[in-house]
């Protein structure tokens, strides 16, 4: 296309059918109700889960953080979480940088399996790593759940860094070999800057997937240590404790802050 | 696909011909994955493999576990019915997501950002909140049941039933249609539409010849995932259903926590692993499930 | 060359039409009226972002018209969807349908005409013959090189004997070679089928090589339609002069009781000028192959327009030399010379530059203004 309405080419004028954005609307609802409607509901005055609540109060955020149980649990949570973000993020990295610059046999193998614990069904893998930790001792342990927590953690961390890196012209190690930098001195000056962002990413999708998972946690978990993914599932099912409502409104703001950052450090570094 | 247990031998210590710089280099990079590797061999799939292993040997080596499945009376049917909830959510699922994906093709990049935060909404909220949430809603005297009471259903309760469970998993699961449909949708060239229109075909015909057949390799991507996702859910079944219509999942996680039955979990466990290599090799010659996910990850 | 068109009702009759895009101030086609007979062959040559594209697709109708009307044989089509228009359409990128063989991309809108099977079959076999692609019907497109690709483009849009062709920057896409092979199967497929072309180009050589008719566009307005020769000897404009081939200008005013355009101390002949011009400041456009060089200014015909000169370079280019020349007034300019006779001056030196004043053209100005056709009366190979 030579003109430039070459890019409405293909396109009427004109946007979308009425139909098509009601399909859209309501699907926007179905979306984001959930992930809303917890917010209203931590500042409830009641005892029960009613919605919408009928009188509002600030009682169980003070339950929530004045509790041991809960704070142990966020505390635990965030702990193993930070632990996990660590591992995760230095094996992906690895992994990442493995699978973009060699070519060797099994290289398809190793994407492969990569991806694996995203696809695998979440009950099968919970009960398989139960299985064997009992066997190693491993449930009921920080170490257990960091574990566990990174395998599952690892394929977000080698997507987003790939992501990133393939997005890297390679032409810019040979230009800065050129220039007269070292190997080394392009890795640090010309890599890690231009990848970094990928890799926050991972380790902000690798923290988030450990705070957030309850499957393998439900079934690592003893008395002396439980996430709070745990502590929430417990508090519906066992005790029927409002203060779920706090903990609840309070992941889903870390969460999306936590995932947000990345993005705007990206933004940043591209307005810049 | 559908390598569960390949090792990998990079091939980096032979292919190294000295002198020859960049050689080395790629060879030395292979290397890199060798712990992750490692750490998935021995924490991921060796663990599978047992309780995969052990559902043959546990407590008598034989198929004892598995006929056992076809004797006892439930657990048959607790499959068909997880086979069947996953069949009716990864369809729901695409024909919610089918327009959204579409349109997402069609608005300016703006709008598609925002489109796509909202998609990938369900995907970021904590999974603890999201059920919390569908479990104040569809409660008893919550607020779906007065919302279809006011229009006429009187006493619909989802909590406990399996629509409930299925609502709850449509929503969390659009993500994993809406973003392999885009990424599919989003390599069809709109101008194949054009040509369809100057050919004769009217506008509905043009999408029904055309845009649609060319999607199948997303649609099936989406409807695979999803479908597989959904058998091994847990915690949904298990909040928002019933111990009377229970799906797979809750079956293996009280066999396990109870009983401490790993051979009878692990035959059931084996059956969802079964559907899902068997799904996941039907579809890969079409459809790369696991990459489109990748899109969740490694969007920009 | 010229198509014997005497059935006025038949043919395309573009009224006024302009589309202005939402968001944009400047409309992409402005005002553009044009009668296209039944069997001619119309380019829309243009640069990038003239409207001629636009235009195209507002006759395919995948865009709407903002105003104005588009006749095709007679019948307004101006709000009708495509599909209903009859027209062909030959996408730049193919546009093949990567999932349907070759045959199946071709009888794709026999299907859509419910044409019956047995007819279908035949119908595709003969179009691939005249394309010569019948061995190739059971393959799929991607499978194809990309001039057998658009081979298939023309078959799939001519197969159903559209009441017109449509075909926008078909040949862009390929190579040098490719492309002159195409050139003569459109040429041919013109003739042997009788039907409407219409040609979207940028490339000047393109537009004059295949077409009966060119219209010249330029920032959404038709500069100036007519035969390749008549638009290459008679520019009536600056931009229809520079955009088609290489020409001199040498600005100035127009004198219409002298006869004369002005250009500081030289008077240039300029014969049968348009009243309308006189005073008005004019470009005298002269191709380079119309100027002879003189070492000698009295070997100049008398009735020629002669003007000094500098050469700054001769450049080879194997049929002909190229002389560089800067003028009097630090206007450069360019002509040919035979390589056969030797140069009357090399670079450095003093030369005088003379032509036919019937092989120039006095233009207005400002690229884009219209210009009363001064020298239409003038025969093209005047």
């Amino acid at each position: 296309m030579s003109d430039t309405s070459g890019g409405r080419q293909g396109g009427r004028d004109g946007g979308l059918g009425w139909g098509l954005r009601t399909a859209v609307a309501l699907t926007v609802l179905l979306l984001i109700t959930p992930t809303v409607v917890v917010i209203p509901m931590s500042f409830s005055g009641a005892d029960t889960f009613q919605f919408p609540p009928e009188s509002w109060s600030l009682r169980w955020y003070r339950s929530f953080f004045g509790s041991e149980k809960w704070m142990y649990a966020l505390l635990t949570s965030v702990q193993i979480g930070l632990l996990v973000a660590a591992c995760a993020t230095v094996l992906g990295v690895a992994v990442a940088l493995g699978l973009n610059r060699s070519r060797f046999r099994g290289l398809g193998a190793v994407r492969t399996l990569m991806t694996a614990p995203m696809i695998m069904p979440g009950i099968v893998v919970a009960v398989a790593v139960y299985g064997v930790f009992i066997r190693w001792q491993l449930n009921g342990t920080a170490v257990g759940f960091v574990i566990a927590h990174t395998v599952l953690a690892l394929p977000f961390v080698v997507t987003a860094v790939s992501t990133s890196l393939a997005g890297y012209d390679r032409t810019m190690d040979v230009a800065a070999a050129t220039l007269g930098a070292t190997a080394w001195t392009t890795f640090v000056r010309i890599t890690v800057p231009l990848v970094a962002p990928g890799v926050l990413s991972g380790f902000a999708f690798a923290f988030v997937t450990s705070l957030d998972e309850v499957v393998v946690a439900l079934f690592l978990q003893t008395p002396d240590i439980q996430t709070l993914p745990v502590q929430m599932y417990n508090s519906i099912t066992l005790e029927i404790d409002p203060t779920i409502a706090a903990a609840s409104s309070l992941m889903v703001t870390a969460t999306t802050l936590v995932l947000l950052v990345p993005q705007f450090v990206r933004r940043e570094r591209r307005t810049r | 696909m559908t390598t569960t247990t390949t090792t990998t031998v990079p091939a980096a210590g032979g292919r190294g011909t000295p002198g020859r710089r960049g050689v080395r280099l790629r060879a030395r990079a292979a290397w890199l994955v060798l712990p992750a590797t490692a750490l998935l061999l021995v924490f991921f799939f060796y663990p599978i493999a047992t309780i995969v292993w052990r559902s043959f040997t546990e407590p008598r080596t034989g198929l004892g576990n598995y006929t056992a499945l076809l004797h006892d009376g439930v657990s048959v049917k607790v499959l068909v019915r997880t086979l069947v909830t996953a069949l009716i959510v990864a369809a729901s699922t695409l024909v919610i997501a089918y327009p959204y994906a579409y349109a997402m093709t069609r608005v300016g990049a703006r709008a598609r950002g925002v489109l796509t935060m909202i998609v990938l909404l369900p995907f970021w909220t904590s999974l603890m909140a999201r059920n919390f949430a569908w479990y104040m809603l569809e409660q008893r005297g919550g607020p779906i049941e007065r919302l279809l009471g006011a229009v006429g259903f009187d006493g619909v309760v989802l909590l406990g039933t399996v629509p409930g469970v299925t609502l709850a998993m449509v929503q969390v699961m659009l993500p994993f249609m809406v973003l392999p449909l885009y990424s599919g949708m989003e390599g069809i060239d709109r101008r194949l539409l054009d040509a369809a229109g100057s050919l004769g075909a009217p506008r509905w015909r043009a999408f029904a010849r055309v845009y649609l057949p060319l999607s199948v390799p997303g649609v099936l991507s989406g409807f695979s995932l999803v479908f597989i996702m959904t058998l091994g859910f847990y915690i949904t079944p298990a909040l928002l259903g019933s111990p009377q219509q229970s799906l797979v999942s809750q079956v293996i996680g009280e066999r396990v926590n109870r009983l401490l039955d790993f051979g009878g979990a692990g035959a059931l466990g084996g059956v969802l692993l079964a559907v899902t290599l068997v799904v996941l090799f039907a579809v890969s010659r079409v459809a790369r499930p696991a990459r489109a996910l990748g899109g969740a990850v490694g969007h920009e | 060359m010229n198509p014997t068109v005497n059935d006025s009702s038949r043919g395309i009759r573009i009224k006024g039409v302009s589309k202005v895009y939402s968001g944009t101030a400047r409309p992409a086609v402005d005002a553009v009226s044009l009668d296209i007979a039944h069997g001619e062959f119309m380019t829309f040559l243009g640069p990038s972002g003239s409207g001629k594209t636009t235009m195209l697709s507002m006759l395919a109708g995948f865009v709407s018209v903002s105003a104005g009307s588009i006749e095709i044989d007679g019948r307004d089509v101006s709000r009708l969807k495509p599909h209903k228009r009859d027209l062909g359409v030959v996408f730049q990128q193919y546009a093949l349908f990567p999932h349907l063989s070759v045959a199946r991309n071709v009888a794709f809108p026999l299907q859509q005409r419910r044409m019956r099977k047995a007819d279908i079959a035949a119908k595709v076999a003969e179009t691939l013959e005249l394309v010569h692609l019948g061995p190739y019907a059971d393959r799929l497109p991607g499978h194809l090189s990309g001039g057998q690709q658009q081979r298939v483009a023309l078959a799939r849009a001519v197969v159903y004997q559209p009441r017109a062709l449509l075909m926008d920057e078909p040949l862009g896409a390929l190579d040098k070679r490719l492309r002159d092979r195409l050139q003569r199967e459109i040429a041919r497929m013109h003739r042997e089928l009788g039907m409407t072309f219409i040609f979207v180009t940028h490339d000047q050589h393109e537009a004059l090589t295949l077409s009966d008719r060119i219209a010249v566009f330029n920032e959404g307005r038709i500069e100036q339609v007519g035969a390749p020769a008549e638009l290459y000897e008679r520019p009536e404009t600056l931009f229809v002069a520079q955009f088609l081939g290489e020409s001199n200008g040498f600005r100035g005013t127009v004198d219409k009781a002298a006869g004369v355009l002005r250009c500081g101390a030289h008077a240039l002949r300029a014969p049968r000028l348009d009243p309308r011009l006189d005073r008005a400041e004019g470009v005298a456009v002269v191709r380079p192959e119309r100027l002879s060089l003189h070492g000698d200014a009295a070997d100049v015909a008398s009735g020629r327009n002669r003007l000094g000169a500098t050469v700054t370079e001769v450049v080879y280019v194997g049929d002909r030399h190229q002389v560089g020349l800067r003028f009097a007034d630090g206007t450069t300019g360019t002509a040919t010379h035979p390589v056969g006779s030797p140069l009357p001056a090399m670079p450095g030196e003093c030369v005088t530059v003379s032509w036919d004043p019937e092989h120039q053209s006095i233009v207005t100005g400002g690229a884009g203004a219209p210009v009363p056709p001064v020298a239409a009366e003038i025969p093209a190979d005047a």
